[in-house]
């Protein structure tokens, strides 16, 4: 209940924003910021939630940004229509995927190699197809306007994606209270003894991958309408689906908030890179890599884990000693 | 007007006083107070981190060098001296990234930017800069579509693609038949993504109409680990004229393959070929290197200013490449139109460039002529390298030397 | 056709290419079989070592042949820090945080080498980087020849190594069985930090032997680390002989792939490989029983 009131808050107080900030620039960046909740939500559902790593998280993402992309351009089908279907597409693209690696029992790293490989097979055929645009890619036209879903203003966009990511983080409360959550979570901390408790993992697992899939392809789907451009880079490069992982990971797994943390918090350190190293190549993005290193070393269980920050002695302690320890 | 330097504890209305006091001194006496002219703020926004870092580091120093050579001749002299006043932002070869600077550079009073050298990304910071009226001279990608979308905002000072491959095709013919046609079969080698398959498509289009016969069209990922296998197929198929179409790293490692197997065309005839016209290529791959021909962005090589950009660049311990001498123009090319509009309200910045005329710059382009935001005069030329040097061969206009062609057998 | 007159030619091609990726998976594998760890900054040490090859050729003038022992030292010592200093107090018992360190650190040193050494390509010039050896039906560049007579004596020696010495018993031993491993005094952290040090090592290795016929510049990582994964699962993960073959056997799919169906498209087979070995054979063609 707490969790549905902090959702509840977070829309309202969000909810103005455009109105209320003057900066344009911070306005856009909210906006990406929640663009990559949104996509971090979406793989938290199977990757914090279902404990499956999926490292081409892109491969859904990107086909429901080519599938929105496609039908505007070459079938002249309304973007409204295209969102939607890109989360048709993307969740069968799950379905088929989650079908095929699941009934080989792939799971740990394995999982997430054959998802890396997916998305790559994926970002070659894309290029290799002038269906697709080949290497070209696909240029939506401009036609600013509510009908084709690209806002004239900036402050259209922010309410689209709160809307998603408010709908992203009940979709989350609604799995950590219903059956088919505990069982995935089930599933996620062992996956023989959930069988044994009469839960089907396959099952379970394609049904987190067809809604994860799903999410990611809107999320594909909603960038495709912010730059009017995808190529087979963008939509199943490997970029896409670093931000996809590094966010909850960051943010707290396995988490209703923790993907919406992640991203801000992950989003304001590069932004901070920025603007200390602004104009030496590079730099802030080192910067970036280090504060990434220093999270993981000292706060293990993501933003989240706040509460359990292990450094001090026990870390120096264990730098220095020899020998066999416990 | 009183000392305040010492009291620190200053009230308001001393503040206020003292501005108004000190505003009224500026304004009333310019022969005391020497009137601090404003600086111009210009955004210049490349991908210097990623994929695209070597050429957009290139573009940075392009941008850069003429800033400073203006300021130091004086800044804007329609604007009292004003001097251009960059804002360097870093694209991260992502179009998503870039729109987020365009938007840091309209909240820091970017009067006009400059970039981003790769087309994806101009097709997103262009549409970014349009919503605020920032006018945006994109300073090389090609791709069509950044200037057929009619914004308004959008000027390219360089050729787009299919000026490129028209002149390319066109230079060819005029080569081809100046030497007594020699060249009949083409073999084209083009890297996969947006502007090696755009060029791959128009010529595949246009040259069988030209008397041209393509034997195969190679396209390849980025990056590419081998061309051996590619090099193979060429030996195998034999063609008189090869067309590469890629970036700088897989023409190198093409070129280097085509030595080692010692596979000679009659001509490599590269058009925008990431390393046919750089002289880094020329000066570490001199056998390599030598007779292949590009259609790309250059410099006219008489030009006393070029030529002099060419030596400080050099002395930078850097590469005199088309992202350096393109950039530099780009730049002249916006104060030109500060000159005239006089003013840094960016609606009349883009008049001003809309209605350019700009002539006094170093590229092969004639008079500049903005017509939907793209440059009319602007047009590749064709280059050869010849003694380990890269000489213009096409127009005549330019031209600095007579093409070899058909390569001589080794 | 044309494609049946050079088969042969591309064959051979296959092999040395794919000998270059079985070095680069050799790290890769015994990092991932030992620690369990998928080391996103494979890429970015490799990147690392080409540049220490670089500039040992230009500012001292050692060849890249000759420099292999300075790399593979240095590499290694590069390697045993980053375990035991970094990575190995990353995990608190979760492996997705160590993927999410050796991302950190692959983005940190991909970046200092770009803010350091700038983005240009960088290329060496070696008395024999235009030599080919005639093998009748095709030139072999000599440097890939090199290669191929490298891969096959760094897997031949790493297979000694663990095969033959205390060491290689004790890293085998942690890898199959952690706990009982420390139960029999084995130090843990470092004979982790000696694999990771070892598979850094194999990098140093490859760039001696990779740069003469390739380059260097701060991305040069990207283009190996999804082949060399590729050949580590399909090789089985943590066998050197499988991440030989793997690598032979990924280069020439590669290479047919190229020639039947395109270049582009033909990259197509080495991910197809990828996925239904993991489907149909995960432990792949040599590995262990997970």
């Amino acid at each position: 209940m707490r969790n549905l009131i902090a959702i509840c808050v977070f829309a309202l107080v969000l909810l103005p924003l455009p109105l209320v900030l003057q900066s344009e620039f911070w306005l856009t960046w909210v906006i990406l910021a929640l663009f990559y909740a949104f996509l971090g939500q979406a793989w938290n559902l199977l990757g914090g939630y279902g404990g499956q790593f999926s490292f081409g998280h892109a491969l859904f993402f990107g086909t429901g940004a080519y599938c929105t992309a496609v039908l505007q351009v070459r079938f002249g089908i309304n973007a409204w229509a295209g969102f939607g279907l890109a989360a048709v597409a993307a969740g069968f693209v799950g379905a088929g995927t989650g079908w095929l690696v699941f009934r080989y029992g792939l799971r740990g790293s394995y999982f997430a190699l054959v998802t890396l490989a997916f998305a790559e097979v994926f970002r070659i055929l894309a290029n290799t197809f002038e269906f697709t645009g080949a290497g070209v890619g696909m240029l939506v036209p401009l036609q600013p306007g509510f009908a084709q879903m690209q806002f004239e203003s900036k402050a259209g966009f922010f309410w689209l994606l709160l809307f998603l990511v408010s709908a992203s983080l009940l979709f989350s409360w609604w799995l950590e209270n219903a059956r088919f959550g505990a069982r995935l979570m089930a599933v996620r901390e062992n996956e023989d003894a959930a069988r044994a408790l009469g839960v089907d993992p396959f099952r379970t697992k394609l049904l987190a991958i067809i809604a994860s899939g799903a999410f990611s392809g809107i999320g594909g789907a909603v960038y495709v309408q912010l730059f009017l451009y995808i190529d087979p880079n963008i939509a199943y490069g490997s970029a896409m689906s670093v931000e996809a992982l590094l966010v909850p990971i960051i943010g707290g797994l396995g988490t209703i908030f923790g993907p919406v943390l992640g991203a801000f918090a992950l989003h304001g350190f590069a932004e901070i890179g920025r603007l200390v190293f602004g104009e030496a190549p590079g730099l802030n993005l080192v910067l970036y890599g280090v504060l990434l290193v220093l999270i993981v070393l000292f706060l293990p269980n993501g933003l989240f884990g706040l509460g359990k920050v292990k450094f001090g002695n026990g870390m120096l302690r264990r730098l220095f000693k020899r020998g066999a320890h416990a | 007007m009183t000392d305040k330097t010492s009291d620190l504890r200053v009230s308001r209305r001393g503040f206020m006083a003292g501005t108004a006091v000190a505003a009224a001194g500026i304004g009333g006496f310019p022969a005391i107070l020497k009137a601090q002219p404003k600086t111009i703020k210009v955004g210049i926004l490349h991908p210097v981190t990623g994929p695209l870092a070597p050429s957009g580091q290139q573009c940075r120093l392009g941008a850069k060098l003429a800033i400073d050579t203006i300021n130091a001749n004086g800044g804007i002299a329609s604007m009292g001296g004003a001097k251009i006043e960059p804002i360097y932002a870093d694209a991260q070869s992502k179009p998503d990234v870039g729109v987020a600077e365009v938007e840091k550079l309209n909240e820091a009073g970017a009067t006009a930017i400059i970039g981003p050298f790769a087309s994806g990304i101009a097709l997103a910071t262009t549409q970014a800069a349009a919503k605020h009226g920032i006018p945006h001279i994109v300073d090389v990608g090609v791709v069509d579509q950044v200037v057929t979308r009619g914004l308004t905002n959008t000027f390219r000072f360089g050729p787009g693609l299919s000026k490129i491959v028209d002149s390319a095709i066109a230079n060819l013919v005029s080569l081809n038949n100046g030497a007594g046609k020699p060249a009949k079969t083409v073999m084209i080698v083009h890297e996969e993504s947006a502007f090696g398959s755009g060029m791959a498509k128009t010529l595949n289009e246009r040259l069988p109409a030209m008397g041209f016969e393509v034997l195969e069209t190679i396209p390849h990922a980025n990056p590419t680990r081998d061309f051996n296998n590619i090099a193979l197929k060429i030996k195998g198929r034999n063609p008189d004229l090869l067309i590469p179409s890629n970036y700088y790293n897989e023409f190198v490692l093409l070129a280097r393959t085509l030595q080692q197997q010692k596979i000679r065309p009659k001509a490599i005839y590269a058009i925008l070929g990431g390393a046919a016209s750089q002289y880094r290529f020329v000066q570490e791959f001199p056998a390599a290197a030598e007779f292949i021909m590009d259609c790309n962005h250059w410099f006219d090589p008489r030009n006393p200013v070029a030529l002099e950009l060419k030596k400080k660049v050099e002395a930078e311990k850097a590469f005199f490449s088309y992202e350096v001498f393109l950039n530099h123009e780009c730049v002249r090319l916006l104060a030109d139109a500060l000159e005239r509009a006089a003013s840094a309200d960016r609606g009349a910045i883009t008049q001003a460039l809309a209605a350019s005329g700009w002539s006094n710059h170093f590229m092969p382009y004639g008079p500049t002529k903005f017509v939907n935001g793209q440059n009319e005069g602007a047009a590749p030329v064709n280059t050869q390298v010849i003694g380990k040097d890269i000489k213009v061969i096409f127009p005549k206009d330019f031209a600095n030397a007579k093409p070899v062609f058909p390569a001589p057998k080794a | 056709m044309l494609e049946f007159s050079i088969l042969l030619p591309a064959i051979l091609n296959g092999l040395t290419t794919g000998a270059i990726y079985a070095l680069i998976a050799l790290g890769l594998t015994l990092i991932y079989g030992v620690l369990h760890i998928i080391n996103f900054a494979h890429g970015s040490l490799l990147m690392l070592a080409l540049y220490g090859v670089f500039f040992l050729n230009t500012t001292l003038g050692v060849d890249p042949y000759l420099a292999l022992p300075v790399l593979a030292l240095a590499l290694f010592g590069i390697g045993y820090g980053l375990q035991r200093f970094v990575i190995g107090h990353a995990s608190h018992g979760k492996d997705e945080n160590i993927l999410l360190v050796t991302l950190g650190l692959s983005v940190i040193i991909e970046n200092l080498a770009l803010y350091f050494w700038r983005a240009d390509t960088r290329t060496i010039d070696t008395p024999y980087s235009f030599d080919v050896v005639d093998f009748g039906v095709a030139f072999i560049p000599v440097p890939k020849v090199v290669a191929f007579g490298g891969a096959l004596l760094v897997a031949g020696l790493l297979w000694l190594l663990m095969a033959r010495t205390d060491l290689g018993r004790a890293i085998r031993a942690l890898a199959k069985e952690r706990q009982g491993a420390k139960l029999v005094g084995i130090n843990v952290e470092h004979i982790f930090a000696m694999s990771f040090g070892i598979g850094c090592a194999c990098l140093g290795i490859a760039a001696c032997l990779l740069l003469p016929s390739f380059y260097v510049s701060p991305q040069v990582g990207h283009a190996f680390v999804l082949v060399a994964f590729t050949v580590v699962v399909l090789g089985g993960m943590g066998s050197f002989v499988g991440a030989l073959l793997g690598g032979l056997i990924i280069g020439v799919t590669e290479s047919l792939g190229g020639l039947f169906f395109g270049e582009s498209l033909g990259q197509l087979g080495i991910f197809l490989i990828f996925i239904i070995v993991l489907l149909f054979r995960p432990t792949g063609l040599l590995g262990q029983k997970a």
